[in-house]
């Protein structure tokens, strides 16, 4: 009678967060900040991904005690993290009652071949693509909601526009597809054919994409919008700028009126001389250092 | 013809148009005070209600709904949006609109995991009973005199009315069952059939 966990309803709270932005937070006090600022949710984790990136080692779930804090510091949905096919983590996090669990590459892989069986549980999953054929599989797999992934902790927005224009492009090619391709194009992109058709005829993913992994100003955030994001996850660009409030609502503000440019221009003007993160080469990276390519 | 505004700062908002329109309605997004202007009705959807009354007060369009409201213009929040019509939020210091005379209790139903379907009777709208989704959702804990109570779920209130605002606890918008939203253009045309004798 009372069904829990159904497709609707893990797809459902992704739709109730869209046009918004999702903040990576370490503290509760960081928690309070960004719900403070109008965050429709918050990405509870140790490090953000600039950090992790500074620390090294291997990147793992976060502390319960972490997370609860958090979740007692807000009333907005918490996510949480666990590592690329570590499914003991996400039990973990089931458990402990997060909103929404994030499969994600920003932490070292547990499985160097295999997802998480999100089908398995009651609490949805985020998980990142880079491209049509990475969004499908992971939502095969049971994905309620989908993120571009971007270079984590970068503060360079180039990766996270490649992907979402990645995956923009390759929906606008299949959507005027005649039939007779979709079972090839199945296979070329590596994807259930059901879902690859789903696709074709409706013109759009069956769950809310969302843009992640290098968002550092409110410019950033407009961008990803207009180019078909329907909502931003900043993770180092709030706490790693010289003014995370002034930061936090100005990423809002510029995402929920990401088509008028004198909303976005307040926004960038609200910030004063305020510095975003510093960001880094992508091409200077070694690719060990890259995190966009675990998983695939 | 009568045009339904779905506010769009934040949230399902097409979820919303897609069904109002499939129920005959002529919606459209709703983001500034000029859009306000055009709009017979206004639908307030799901999303997250600290983020839409700081969205709401930033884009100085709270007093005009409330203005409108009260000059009689039909109002529907699902979720979010009968947080955001609510008189005021038990337990927490947390602004609304004072649209409609009740007090609800945000998240009361659970987080995501308790987050259901459910078979709702609503008796307004006949058998069989609607597939209502709730997520993390409010439930109502006071009612004004006024407050006509359309649908409860094991004792809770989930669904109400007083005058021309309606409020639901769960998302119509994510069922194929059109029922709430012909309801609520019933709603309208009510509206705007009772007004028109003063208007003449």
């Amino acid at each position: 009678m009372e069904s829990t966990g159904t497709v609707t309803v893990k797809r459902g709270l992704a739709q109730m967060l869209k046009g918004g932005v999702i903040m990576d937070v370490v503290t509760p006090e960081h928690a309070a900040i960004a719900q403070e600022a109008g965050a429709v949710a918050v990405m509870a984790l140790e490090r953000i991904p600039a950090d992790i990136r500074a620390v090294g080692g291997v990147a793992r779930m976060s502390a319960i005690d972490l997370i609860r804090g958090i979740m007692d510091a807000v009333t907005i949905p918490v996510m949480a993290k666990v590592r690329i096919g570590h499914f003991a983590e996400a039990q973990v996090l089931q458990q402990l009652g997060v909103d929404y669990i994030d499969e994600s590459e920003v932490l070292t892989p547990a499985d160097d071949k295999y997802h998480v069986d999100k089908h398995a549980f009651t609490t949805p999953f985020v998980c990142g693509a880079r491209d049509l054929g990475e969004a499908l599989r992971r939502i095969a797999e049971g994905a309620a909601m989908i993120r571009s992934k971007g270079e984590a902790g970068s503060g360079n927005i180039v990766e996270a526009v490649r992907h979402m224009r990645a995956i923009g492009d390759a929906i606008r090619e299949l959507s005027v597809a005649p039939g007779e391709e979709l079972v090839s194009r199945a296979r070329d992109l590596g994807a259930p054919l059901e879902l690859v058709a789903e696709l074709a005829k409706n013109g759009s993913l069956p769950v809310v994409l969302f843009c992640a992994g290098g968002v550092a100003t409110p410019a950033d955030a407009a961008l990803m919008m207009q180019l078909g994001a329907e909502g931003v996850f900043v993770g180092s660009g709030i706490f790693k700028s010289k003014d995370p409030k002034r930061f936090a609502r100005a990423i809002v503000d510029a995402t929920t009126h990401f088509n008028e440019a004198s909303v976005v221009l307040e926004a960038c003007r609200s910030l004063g001389i305020s510095e975003a993160m510093s960001g880094l080469d992508i091409r200077a990276l070694d690719e060990a250092q890259l995190l966009a390519p675990r998983g695939n | 013809m009568t045009r339904i505004g779905v506010l769009a700062l934040q949230g399902d908002v097409e979820e919303h148009i897609a069904a109002l329109r499939r129920a005959g309605g002529d919606p459209f997004e709703v983001r500034n005070c000029a859009d306000l202007a055009q709009a017979d009705a206004l639908v307030i959807p799901g999303g997250e209600s600290t983020t839409v009354m700081k969205l709401l007060t930033r884009s100085a369009l709270d007093r005009p709904i409330v203005e409108r409201v009260h000059a009689g213009m039909p109002l529907w929040g699902t979720c979010m949006g009968m947080i955001v019509a609510a008189r005021d939020v038990a337990g927490l210091e947390q602004s609304t609109l004072d649209l409609i005379d009740i007090t609800v209790r945000r998240n009361a139903f659970g987080r995501q995991n308790e987050s259901v379907e459910v078979e709702l009777p609503i008796p307004a709208l006949g058998e069989p009973p609607f597939r209502a989704i709730f997520i993390r959702a409010p439930w109502i804990e006071r009612y004004g005199p006024k407050v006509e109570r359309l649908a409860e779920r094991n004792g809770r209130g989930v669904m109400v009315r007083e005058g021309s605002v309606l409020a639901t606890s769960f998302h119509p918008e994510l069922s194929d069952d059109l029922r709430v939203h012909r309801y609520f253009l019933q709603m309208i045309v009510d509206s705007q059939a009772g007004k028109a004798p003063t208007a003449a």
